[in-house]
């Protein structure tokens, strides 16, 4: 069990996906300008994240890796599907993003219209096709390990994108030079929020 | 149709390959595929292999989206574009383990992750499906060396302050500079100077190019 809070508090905090690797930029630089979207986007992203890490580690253990086919009987044994592992993860996402969107648009068609055409673009928010490829890196032993990765890879994408949303509403009202408004200022301001996160990478979990 | 005769460089398509290098650079101005951009430009080498890995699925999965672009129902597209941009990387990736091992190793999910990266998917939305094959294959080209130019712009300072090396070569050693008590700056190789020196390269070129400021 502690095991588990080990690797969610890590993936939130010491790899961090915006800080530490730099997945999700394009969603995160373009839907950070109000707090109220970047939330909605955030939960989005936790949802699709949470879900689609552990399916996508049934898939590869149960389908792609070298050898998981053996359950279906000792002559699949030496398959190795591992190639296709990136359009299999990507078809799996794109349809969690379908299902995302169409809850939303049900249940909140505020946040639906103001969250617009990124709704459909998490399905190309690196953040989460990211998430199932360093799950298939770092090799998770069990499903509850790579469900714990996925949620805290997604409330560590929340937290970034909420305090990036947070700064660039007050950021509004100082006086940045001209040529840095704008994107400039918010690639500097995310650079120092990452030398801020890379203090917790002193913990030792 | 006057148009098939057309030169095949002519003044239109040559914009086409040369916009994307300043006014319409994929990165600094249409804030497009960024996250590819920062994490590999530790080293000078992986941005060069990812630039030309960059380069190919965009160009070819540009030219065989404008050529089917007439047959792809519009409700499916995404996935079509989905599908064809990810046999594309199979193909780079299954290349890169092949031929370039080691480089194929530092770059980590990052090959992978050009399936998701937002410069091939915004421009087989925003090009590929409104124009011609050739077009399409130069604006390809055009936007993967905007996207380059900035990578390696990115990688060779942090390379060269960081590491005190290009390419690998220790090219500050042979200058004498730590003689006199100049230390590699550590904090140049992690990751949030990237962002910072992007930073920088946008006011640079905003600073030049006033058009560009916003509001």
């Amino acid at each position: 069990m502690a095991h588990l809070f080990d690797i969610f508090i890590k993936s939130i905090f010491i790899d961090n996906m915006v800080f530490a690797y730099f997945l999700g930029m394009c969603s995160f630089l373009a839907v950070s300008k109000t707090v109220k979207t970047s939330v909605g986007l955030g939960v989005a992203v936790i949802f699709v994240m949470t879900i689609t890490v552990p399916v996508d580690y049934l898939l590869e253990n149960y389908l792609l890796k070298a050898g998981a086919l053996s359950w279906l009987g000792p002559q699949f044994a030496d398959l190795n599907l591992d190639f296709l592992s990136f359009i299999i993860f990507i078809a799996v996402i794109a349809s969690m993003v379908q299902l995302v969107e169409m809850i939303i648009e049900k249940y909140s068609p505020t946040l639906y219209t103001s969250l617009g055409i990124f709704l459909p673009l998490i399905a190309v928010n690196c953040a989460i096709l990211g998430g199932s490829l360093f799950m298939q890196e770092r090799d998770y032993q069990t499903v509850w390990e790579a469900t714990s990765f996925g949620l805290g890879s997604g409330i560590g994408w929340f937290l970034a994108i909420v305090g990036m949303a947070a700064i660039r509403e007050k950021i509004r009202y100082s006086n940045v030079p001209k040529p840095l408004k704008g994107l400039g200022i918010t690639f500097i301001v995310t650079g120092l929020m990452g030398i801020a996160f890379m203090s917790f990478m002193g913990i030792k979990l | 149709m006057a148009k098939d005769s057309e030169p095949l460089f002519s003044s239109k398509n040559l914009k086409l390959l040369t916009d994307p290098l300043n006014n319409k650079n994929p990165i600094t101005v249409q804030v497009l595929g960024i996250c590819s951009a920062l994490a590999i430009t530790v080293k000078l080498k992986p941005a060069i292999v990812m630039t030309l890995s960059v380069m190919v699925v965009l160009a070819v999965s540009n030219v065989v989206i404008s050529a089917l672009r007439k047959s792809i129902p519009p409700r499916i597209r995404i996935i079509v574009q989905l599908v064809v941009i990810a046999t594309m990387v199979i193909l780079v990736d299954q290349f890169l383990k092949a031929f370039a091992y080691d480089v194929s190793k530092q770059l980590s999910v990052f090959v992978g992750l050009i399936i998701t990266n937002c410069i091939i998917m915004g421009r087989l939305e925003a090009f590929a499906m409104a124009n011609k094959p050739w077009p399409a294959f130069l604006d390809g080209i055009g936007n993967a060396s905007g996207y380059g130019i900035i990578l390696i712009i990115v990688a060779f300072f942090r390379e060269l302050l960081g590491s005190g090396t290009l390419l690998g070569y220790p090219v500050l050693e042979k200058t004498g500079l730590y003689n006199i008590g100049y230390e590699n700056n550590g904090l140049m190789i992690l990751p949030p100077m990237a962002l910072i020196t992007i930073g920088i390269i946008i006011w640079i070129q905003r600073a030049k190019n006033r058009s560009l400021i916003e509001e």
